[in-house]
Formats: structure tokens, sequence, C-alpha cells
């Protein structure tokens, strides 16, 4: 069992305070202001790293140089927007010095990202969500996806972050937020919908539920 | 003027994000009311979200917690955060 993070959302004020208390000289506060994103950190690092150990790895860097640079954190972005731009730039510095990224200029070139045209499958069962073989379908695809795309899902469809941080996160522009996420949804939605059709078709059709989504 | 079923596509992310200006907006939902292929697509593409986001729920590895506390207790103990200033 991991141990649960024993703090639920925190206010920004309170954080400003524990942040201005270990700069102060309370240094083990700092173990407070972090517990509450060490998931997060991981599935980012995670996401990118595609590799348990190595994520792990990631976010113990990141942290330290977060509190290092502690002083640096101006209170203009979120603290948590803050270290997942730190963990971020730790995996990508790992993926680079191991030679694993091509660098990608996925935006200038012209893929195919043309949703699969598929209308059997519409809606997921709920079930469907705890099933193990989906799960895997998901992170499968999700990890096959190029770096730059894998950064985009992770950040605004696994952690939600919103457009504007998004973008400020990794330096880019709100319409390339956009244009990336877009294409890394259709390439994931054309590689996925064959397969969780075929999965999921015989719960759809015992419900009899026809057109409905459920969502 | 009318969407053609490509044009949608290209709208579909924006659409669930709802980030489309009205007009172009009005123009998609006017489409996915008459077209089953797209309206079919953003249901699916919708799905996938959800399933990804489902991700989220997933357990650190063991002691995860653990180690990197260790290792930023030893950090902690003996040296304090950079003043501002240094080199990055």
């Amino acid at each position: 069992m991991t141990t649960p993070a024993p703090v639920g959302p925190r206010g920004t004020a309170s954080e400003q305070a524990l942040i201005a208390s270990i700069l102060a000289g309370q240094r083990e506060n700092f173990h407070l202001l972090i517990r509450p994103y060490e998931q997060q950190l991981y599935r980012t690092a995670l996401a990118l790293v595609k590799n348990e150990a190595e994520a792990e790895d990631v976010v113990q860097d990141a942290v330290l140089k977060a509190y290092r640079k502690l002083a640096s954190f101006r209170g203009d972005a979120k603290f948590s927007t803050w270290l997942i731009a730190i963990t971020l730039n730790e995996a990508r510095g790992r993926l680079r010095k191991q030679g694993r990224v091509a660098f990608d200029s996925l935006d200038e070139q012209h893929g195919d990202y043309t949703p699969a045209a598929l209308t059997d499958w519409r809606e997921v069962p709920l079930a469907a969500l705890e099933r193990q073989e989906i799960r895997a379908l998901i992170q499968q695809a999700v990890a096959a996806l190029p770096e730059t795309y894998r950064e985009i899902i992770t950040l605004r469809d696994v952690e939600e972050l919103s457009i504007n941080d998004t973008a400020a996160l990794l330096g880019i522009s709100v319409t390339l937020v956009k244009v990336r996420l877009h294409r890394a949804r259709m390439l994931l939605q054309k590689k996925l919908v064959p397969h969780l059709r075929l999965l999921t078709k015989p719960a759809r059709k015992r419900l009899g539920l026809g057109r409905l989504s459920w969502l | 003027m009318a969407l053609n079923c490509r044009h949608v596509w290209d709208h579909i992310s924006e659409y669930i994000d709802n980030t489309l200006d009205p007009e172009v907006r009005a123009e998609v939902e006017r489409h996915l009311a008459t077209c089953e292929i797209c309206s079919a697509i953003l249901d699916s593409t919708r799905n996938i979200i959800v399933l990804v986001a489902d991700d989220r729920v997933f357990e650190l590895p063991l002691d995860f917690s653990k180690r990197l506390h260790a290792r930023l207790d030893v950090v902690l103990r003996s040296e304090d955060p950079e003043p501002l200033g240094m080199s990055p």
C-alpha cells in the first residue's frame, strides 16, 4: 500500500505561507508542500519516460530541484504547474540524453489526423472502465504517441490543466496547444476505436442502448 | 456556409473543450444533428478522453513516497534553498 496523501486541496494562501516558512528556515515543511503532488508528478514523468524506475528518478530529481530553486517560484503560476514544468524538463532532459527523442517538428508535418469513422462504437458501458484489457489498450495507445502528443494528452486530458496553463507550462501558444491536442486526440481515436468497439460491442447489444450515448 | 464532414472533424477537439467561436459551434451542431458518422466520431472521441482520464486512479509504486522523502530529507537537513539570482 502506498501512503495516502494527508492533505486535500489546499488553498493558495496556505501554500504561499508554507513556502514562506520554508524560505525562512523551516526547511522540513517542504515535505508537506510537495505531498499532495506526488502522484501527479509521477504520472507526468511516467507518461514521458515510460519506465517506472526512471519515472521515479525523474520525480526525485525534480523535487530536489524544486526545493533548491524554491526562492525563484514567483507565485504568478500555480505551485503545481511550476512543479509539473520542472518535472517535464527533467523527463525531457533524460530522453534527450539517451537519444530517445528524434526531435520532432510534428506541427509542420502533414500526418493523417482523420478520425476512424465507425458508427457502431458510441458508448462505453461503465463496467468497461474496470476492464483491465481496456486500460491496457489505452495505456499502450498513449505510450505509442510521439512525445509532443503524449505531453499534451497528459497535461490536458489526464491532469486536466487549463489550456492557458498548458500553454504557459510548455512555452507554446494557446493555438498550438489546441492544434496538438486535437491531433493527439484524433490519433488516439483512430487507433483505439476499432479495438474498443470489438471489446464493448457485446455489452452494447445486451443493454440495447441503441443510439444512446452515456455521456 | 454548410460544413462538410472533414471540416467538422477538424473542430471535434475544440467542440469538446467548448472553445469554438459561437458561430462555428452552431454550424458544427447543425451538422452533427444530421450526420450519423460525425456524431459517432464525437461520441467515441469523448469516450476515449474519459478512458484516458481514468488512468489517473492508478497507485504509486510501493514505497515511492518513502524513498522520495528519504532522499529529500538528506538535502533538507544539509542545504537551504538557493538564494535568488543564482544561475538556473
